[in-house]
């Protein structure tokens, strides 16, 4: 797969390197001295690093590091003790989820969190929701306003229906459905929200390498296309290679190493958290 | 084999969003509705307007209102009777205190009422959940029925025991002891079709699917962006409005005479709950079907136990209970969707019969 | 201004000018809080064993009073009294545990990893089945439960307190301290607490859940015959019973739903509360606020701690 995804990115801020259709551009989120703490334990610890608009970013680590606690943060679920989020030109102490979500950024879970009773077609129906305007009136009555956005929206969601694939479980309850497919529902009800950043925790987790591969495809269509910018979670260190232009890495809650798939690899730090290192 | 969609093409999402897609049910709805509203005003009665269907209607959208709340938004509530008493109380002070308002005014009037004060005994469900928030509305149904009992603003100072002013809709008497059974029924099945159908128009539209994202996984509803509070509250309100129309209509137009304490307490709570369990959670049309199994089987019980085999009144009672019971509990192993559940598998059945494959 | 009055000062006055009746009130509703608190106590053991918050926990103990005194009423003549009630409450006990077996069989295994919230509906299921069986079975009309319990009053310095009242305190603390010794002592107490703490992993270890649920279903059932004994010896058997015994659902959500020590301060608290609330503040609510005040204060406090005085922390994952 794509060792040409690399992409230059060391240099300033705002530099459009292109490579393929791709631009990278200025930072849009950033993070700086995060912490987050539940009772005694401190899960993040002084972490800092920006996003920049149009690339695939990942955060990797071992487990407990960290990693989903940052996806939370940066999604408004946890408020952080104590550091502040950039995002959209404006400062924040923390996030609230609605406004994360209403300004574009959407994202997945590492265990699903998909709707079980509902089908697929509503599920990602369900990404559209604050993209409805029509008022209660005219949601009793199914007329007007309401019926033209719900079609509007209806033929929206079956875009992403048709570029992930999933035509044939469009009425199917989601809860029946094989994990590999929730997966790809759950991306498409991210999707759906016509995001501007992704947040994808563990997308592959416990796939087999095919439907890795089919992920890994969707994910690159999806920044190149819509130029969507990805912040990753991955443990499958050959995939988080292949895809992300920049790599962070946390270790027990505070951050050892940040910059290209190369530069992170070649990081005595990271081979230490990774391999373990002799303490005498 | 009757029942198959095959040829049945939809051409655009419109035609796809349809409530009733599929041609025969076009054909079984326009049946009911015929005999609802062609045959039975002609061939109605005293017992079987009180005794089956005002009971069965009522029920319905009284259920139906439970639904929403319980099936469609993953909200639990034991308060029920105590809204209901809210739904009759307050169209009985709106009715004596503007004896010119058309009742049908009075019945919306009091659904608002039982809105309101349904939001009110929402606002807990914010921070406490499940079983929790069951205690919580507990405490509504007890607060409310003790409230009716012994604050006299509320029955005009007279008896606790209220009755049903007679009233007139478009020259028909629909209210008090002199009513017709047929102008009764046609005014209740009125209330009826219109709010299943604005009922079916929510729960398919945006803020169903707001309500249900909220009942299978709030965290990540609100990761969508969905506010929990407002939705949450929403179905409080919808919820206890078609309830407080329920109890609006028990009080004029089924029982005429009721007394908080026995017409509205913590077992009428419990047999609504029992009717969307048992009709199916989350379904407009097991409302129905558990209105319809809970209103008719006592009834049916009595007549096999009581008047055939000669039983006792309390012990077929007592007979009805551990029946109830049972039900409930073979219903959420074996068909936790309900009635509505088997429904669909026999129309799924039917498309293939009577061919295996 | 009256009003205010009547709410926030006339009960205070009242309390001082006559504090006998105030010491008298603290008594009776810290004994009432006692039943309550046996009541609450069943559905901690069960909700700490199994998650399952058992709804049928006051029907249990109506259905454990009416076979008692069913019974009783169908021994023979001749038998000296202290025979005829240890007897009955064996036979009792045995039902019980029939019934927790039973209970397992028919209703838990078969919704074993449904959602909890389907397991509560099916105990309110239960609570239905139990009450129109016990009424069947004894019938339904009120009845008296006599199995040799002190009922005289004392009268200490003009205080009045019923010895029923004590008997029962006296019941519930040493049932807590058997429970207590039983949970932290025991093979099988230990088992339990592995069960509450994770079904799956208490499984791979070799602990069979079904045994453990029909003990916990057991020892609730035992639990459920004090209250019942407790409240039928008080005020007879009835259908009421029932109703009264939801109130251990805001005791419960006072101590925290795991916790031991919680339900009985949390029944203290409710049964102290609403005394107090019914005889000093009757003229601002006219009476039976005991139908409501301990839902009422629960709800109050479900708006600042939702977890409990003694409950764990409840913290979200993602």
């Amino acid at each position: 797969m794509a060792e040409a995804q690399v992409v230059e990115s060391g240099g300033t801020s705002g530099t459009s390197g292109a490579v393929d259709t791709r631009t990278i551009g200025a930072p849009v989120l950033a993070v700086e001295n995060i912490v987050v703490k539940f009772g005694g334990v401190t899960a993040i610890n002084d972490v800092s690093f920006d996003v920049r608009k149009g690339e695939i970013r990942a955060i990797i680590g071992p487990n407990g590091a960290g990693k989903s606690s940052m996806l939370n943060v940066l999604n408004g679920f946890y408020k952080p003790r104590s550091g502040q989020i950039k995002f959209a030109g404006k400062t924040f102490p923390s996030m609230d989820p609605y406004y994360a979500a209403s300004n574009g950024i959407a994202r997945t879970f590492q265990n699903i969190a998909l709707f079980r009773g509902m089908s697929t077609l509503d599920n990602l129906m369900t990404g559209r929701l604050l993209k409805m305007k029509s008022n209660f009136f005219w949601q009793c009555l199914y007329f007007g306003p309401a019926q033209k956005e719900e079609l509007e929206n209806r033929a929206h969601v079956e875009r992403v229906i048709d570029f992930l694939e999933i035509q044939p479980i469009r009425r199917t309850p989601v809860g029946r459905l094989p994990y590999g497919l929730q997966k790809r529902v759950e991306l498409g009800r991210a999707l759906a929200m016509d995001p501007d950043i992704l947040l994808l925790d563990e997308p592959m987790a416990g796939m087999n390498v095919e439907e890795k591969e089919d992920m890994s495809r969707f994910i690159m269509d999806v920044n190149e296309e819509f130029g969507t910018t990805v912040i990753l979670i991955e443990h499958d260190m050959g995939v988080v290679m292949d895809l992300s232009d920049r790599v962070v890495v946390l270790d027990y809650g505070s951050k050892i190493a940040d910059g290209t798939p190369d530069e992170v690899r070649a990081n005595q730090n990271v081979i230490d958290a990774y391999l373990g290192v002799s303490h005498d | 084999m009757l029942y198959r969609e095959t040829g049945q093409f939809k051409r655009n999402y419109a035609a796809d969003q349809q409530l009733f897609p599929i041609f025969q049910d076009k054909i079984l709805l326009a049946a009911i509705l015929v005999v609802a509203l062609a045959i039975i005003p002609f061939a109605i009665n005293d017992y079987w307007s009180k005794a089956i269907l005002l009971p069965f209607m009522v029920y319905a959208l009284v259920a139906l209102g439970l639904n929403i709340l319980v099936g469609y938004c993953g909200q639990i509530s034991l308060g029920t009777g105590g809204f209901m008493a809210v739904g009759a109380y307050s169209s009985y002070k709106l009715c004596t205190a503007f004896p010119e308002l058309n009742l049908i005014f009075v019945i919306l009037f009091s659904g608002g009422c039982t809105a309101a004060v349904g939001v009110l005994f929402g606002l807990p469900s914010l921070r406490i959940k499940g079983f929790y928030l069951a205690v919580a509305t507990l405490a509504a149904q007890f607060f409310l029925i003790w409230m009716f009992n012994k604050v006299p603003w509320f029955y005009n100072y007279e008896m606790s025991q209220i009755t049903a002013p007679p009233r007139e809709v478009f020259g028909f008497l629909v209210s008090g002891p002199q009513a017709e059974p047929a102008a009764q029924y046609l005014f209740v099945l009125g209330f009826i079709i219109v709010f299943t159908w604005v009922a079916l128009n929510l729960v398919r539209g945006r803020i169903g699917r707001s309500w249900m994202s909220i009942r299978d996984m709030d965290i990540a509803a609100e990761l969508l962006g969905i506010r929990p509070l407002q939705t949450k509250l929403l179905a409080f309100a919808v919820s206890s409005f078609y309830i407080g129309m329920g109890g609006a209509i028990i009080f004029h137009i089924w029982l005429g005479t009721v007394e908080a304490t026995e017409a509205f307490d913590i077992l009428q709570s419990f047999f609504v709950l029992f009717a969307i369990i048992i009709g199916g959670l989350g379904s407009v049309l097991g409302s129905f079907l558990g209105a319809a199994f809970m209103a008719l089987m006592p009834v049916g019980l009595k007549v096999v136990l009581v008047d055939w085999i000669g039983m006792v009144p309390v012990t077929a009672k007592h007979i009805e209970f551990m029946l109830v019971g049972s039900l409930i509990i073979f219903f959420l192993i074996k068909e936790p969707h309900g009635l509505a559940r088997m429904w669909q598998i026999t129309k799924e059945k039917l498309r293939l019969w009577p061919f295996p494959y | 201004m009256e009003f205010i009055y009547a709410l926030l000062v006339q009960p205070f006055v009242d309390m001082y000018l006559d504090p006998l009746i105030f010491i008298e009130t603290v008594i009776k509703g810290l004994m009432a809080g006692v039943l309550y608190s046996l009541v609450a106590l069943g559905f901690v053991l069960i909700f700490k064993a199994s998650g399952v918050f058992n709804f049928a926990q006051g029907v249990m103990a109506l259905f454990a009073a009416l076979t008692l005194t069913g019974i009783m009423e169908y021994m023979p003549d001749g038998l000296p009294k202290w025979l005829t009630v240890i007897a009955a409450l064996g036979i009792t006990v045995v039902i019980m545990i029939l019934l927790a077996v039973i209970i397992e069989r028919v209703v838990l295994r078969p919704l074993v990893n449904q959602e909890l919230i389907i397991l509560f509906m099916a105990t309110l299921g239960l609570s239905y089945v139990l009450e129109g069986a016990g009424d069947l079975m004894w019938g339904s009309d009120v009845k008296v439960l006599d199995i040799g319990l002190p009922t005289d009053i004392w009268d200490i310095g003009g205080v009045y307190v019923e010895q029923l009242d004590v008997t029962a305190a006296i019941a519930a603390g040493s049932l807590v301290a058997v429970l207590a010794i039983f949970f932290t002592k025991t093979r099988i107490g230990r088992a339990l607490r592995a069960v509450a703490d994770d079904h799956q992993a208490a499984l791979s270890v070799g602990i069979s859940l079904q045994q453990i649920w029909v003990i916990v279903w057991s020892v609730a059932g035992i639990v459920a015959l004090v209250a019942g004994i407790m409240w039928g010896s008080k005020s007879g058997v009835q259908f009421s019973l029932s109703l009264i015994a939801l109130k251990a659902l805001p005791v419960l959500i006072l101590g925290g739903f795991t916790s031991i020590p919680g339900a009985i301060i949390g029944g203290l608290i409710i049964g102290l509360g609403e005394k107090v609330v019914e005889v000093f503040w009757y003229s601002v609510h006219g009476g039976a606020v005991e139908n409501w005040f301990a839902f009422m204060l629960a709800l109050a406090f479900l708006m600042f701690r939702p977890q409990g005085l003694f409950g764990d922390k409840i913290i979200e994952r993602v």
